[in-house]
């Protein structure tokens, strides 16, 4: 099921499937309070003897600030100089799995006459970026593991360009704490400056050695070995240097920020 | 002590006390950070099953991807910190030299021969057949194994000699789950005979007042 098929067309199943997997986090989402409820009950697990079994709101909170914590505990544990294990081309997985919140159908079009990529924050140089000044960069590629949070991973060959560079060129405060992603397909996130300088974090900008194709995130995505599917944004527009924290899509919702591998 | 098979020697001089506070506080730490540890992990690998089923949502914990990551990520904590206590006390006080071991395949089967006729004393219980003695020393083994596969999964570019080690992340994906396996396999047993012998289980609540020795720690 993971490992969809990018030429499945428009067959029913596929929907039904996709359609599922969009709304599941939310259907979920409603029954997860009693649920917490009952399995506690039912573990027989007295973790909250002494409080309100009903009063989840704690269990959540307690959770999220372990949570916080692991971010701490990833960001000190996160060595720079350590590098994804890299593949050669016989290993790549084909077809590279389509995954996002959405069906592969829908992922958003973006045309490349009209695309400027916008660079905002603390940063020298806040101009607008075309794809071609992009191209025009040093480029590099790689073929590495992209793991997903829910267990699977598939190797992928990604080129463009190195993150740091594109970072060092734009004039960005490199001491700042985070980078943010705004996307076209409403997506965003954000990450450690330590990861967005690392050697293997690439703006990448082709797949497989042609023009990243719209499903795996045109015009651009970025591509950090480093970290989980769900930190690598597609479709990206605009990226913003900061030292305010701002989540992420699935960060908010729960799933964890540093999210680092 | 005239029970105990001949491939058991007898104990010279006996800790403190066979079921030491610590013992039962980590015992029943470890349990309940087990529980969470496993029961997150069914929901988690309900995202993506590595084999061909899944696990009934009933019986897992977290109430989604996110929630059981959470809870799986904070209960491993417990997990390390805890078996790291217990492993330090019971290897400095020299506990676990005398009560794991010798153990062997012959006395292994000899206890397990003399258990299923019914033959096997629990008169003492600061002594441990050789059964209980693999299966103690096999789940320490395999809980080691679980957390060091799970740092894998968890950080694969962070620990890459262990990735190495553990034969690569999918490798390390099989290599949890059968050690997830076998500690539920484990834990069944143990609840089995936990409920053959109960006077077991209050040793372990309230410590083992048989002994007559004073408890210590
Ligand atoms: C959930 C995972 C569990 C694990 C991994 C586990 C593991 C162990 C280990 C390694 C020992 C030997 C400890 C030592 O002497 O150093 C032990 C003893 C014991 N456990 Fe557990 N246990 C678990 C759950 C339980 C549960 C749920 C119960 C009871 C309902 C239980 C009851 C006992 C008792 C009574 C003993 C003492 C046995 C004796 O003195 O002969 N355990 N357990």
């Amino acid at each position: 099921m993971k490992t969809r098929d990018k030429s499945t067309g428009l067959d029913e199943p596929t929907i039904l499937l996709e359609a599922r997997k969009l709304i599941a986090p939310r259907i979920e989402d409603r029954s997860r309070r009693d649920f917490l409820l009952r399995s506690l009950t039912l573990g027989g697990v007295a973790m909250l003897s002494g409080c309100s079994l009903s009063d989840n709101e704690s269990v959540d909170t307690a959770l999220s600030a372990i949570s916080r914590f692991n971010d701490r505990v990833q960001g000190w544990l996160f060595n720079p100089n350590a590098m994804a294990p890299t593949y050669p081309q016989s290993m790549i997985t084909r077809p590279f799995p389509f995954n996002a919140f959405y069906s592969e159908d829908e992922a958003p079009t973006v045309e490349e006459e009209s695309y400027r990529l916008e660079v905002t924050g603390l940063v020298a140089d806040k101009r607008s970026w075309r794809l071609d000044e992009l191209r025009a960069m040093a480029q590099t590629e790689q073929i590495t593991r992209h793991i997903c949070v829910e267990g699977w991973s598939a190797i992928g060959r990604w080129g463009g360009v190195r993150f740091s560079d594109f970072l060092r060129r734009v004039g960005a405060d490199t001491d700042a704490k985070y980078v943010g992603f705004k996307c076209a397909d409403d997506y965003y996130t954000s990450i450690d400056m330590a990861t967005a300088l690392h050697a293997q974090t690439l703006l990448a900008l082709t797949y497989d050695g042609a023009t990243l194709p719209r499903q795996y995130g045109f015009p651009m995505k970025l591509r950090m070995p480093t970290k989980l599917g769900y930190k690598n944004p597609k479709h990206i527009q605009a990226i913003f240097v900061s030292n305010t924290y701002s989540g992420g899509y699935w960060e908010d919702q729960g799933y964890n920020w540093f999210g680092g591998s | 002590m005239s029970a105990l098979p001949a491939s058991t020697s007898v104990i010279p001089h006996r800790p403190a006390a066979s079921h030491p506070r610590w013992l039962r506080l980590t015992h029943w730490l470890n349990a309940l950070a087990v529980l969470v540890m496993v029961t997150s992990g069914w929901r988690i690998y309900n995202a993506s099953p590595l084999y061909d089923f899944s696990f009934p949502s009933s019986i897992t914990l977290g109430g989604w991807l996110g929630g059981a990551l959470q809870w799986h990520f904070a209960a491993m904590w417990l997990l390390v910190f805890n078996g790291l206590i217990y492993l330090t006390f019971n290897i400095a006080s020299g506990r676990l030299w005398q009560r794991f071991f010798p153990v062997g395949p012959k006395g292994v089967l000899h206890d397990l021969w003399a258990a299923l006729r019914g033959r096997l004393s629990h008169a003492d219980l600061a002594h441990y057949n050789q059964v209980q003695r693999a299966a103690y020393l096999f789940v320490m083994v395999d809980i080691i194994l679980l957390v060091a596969s799970g740092l894998v999964l968890w950080k694969s570019v962070q620990f890459g000699l262990l990735r190495e080690l553990l034969g690569g992340y999918e490798t390390a994906r099989h290599v949890h789950f059968i050690c997830m396996a076998l500690l539920v396999a484990f834990v069944a047993v143990h609840l089995v005979m936990v409920a053959l012998v109960p006077r077991t289980l209050r040793a372990m609540v309230l410590g083992n007042k048989d002994s007559g020795n004073k408890e210590s720690v």
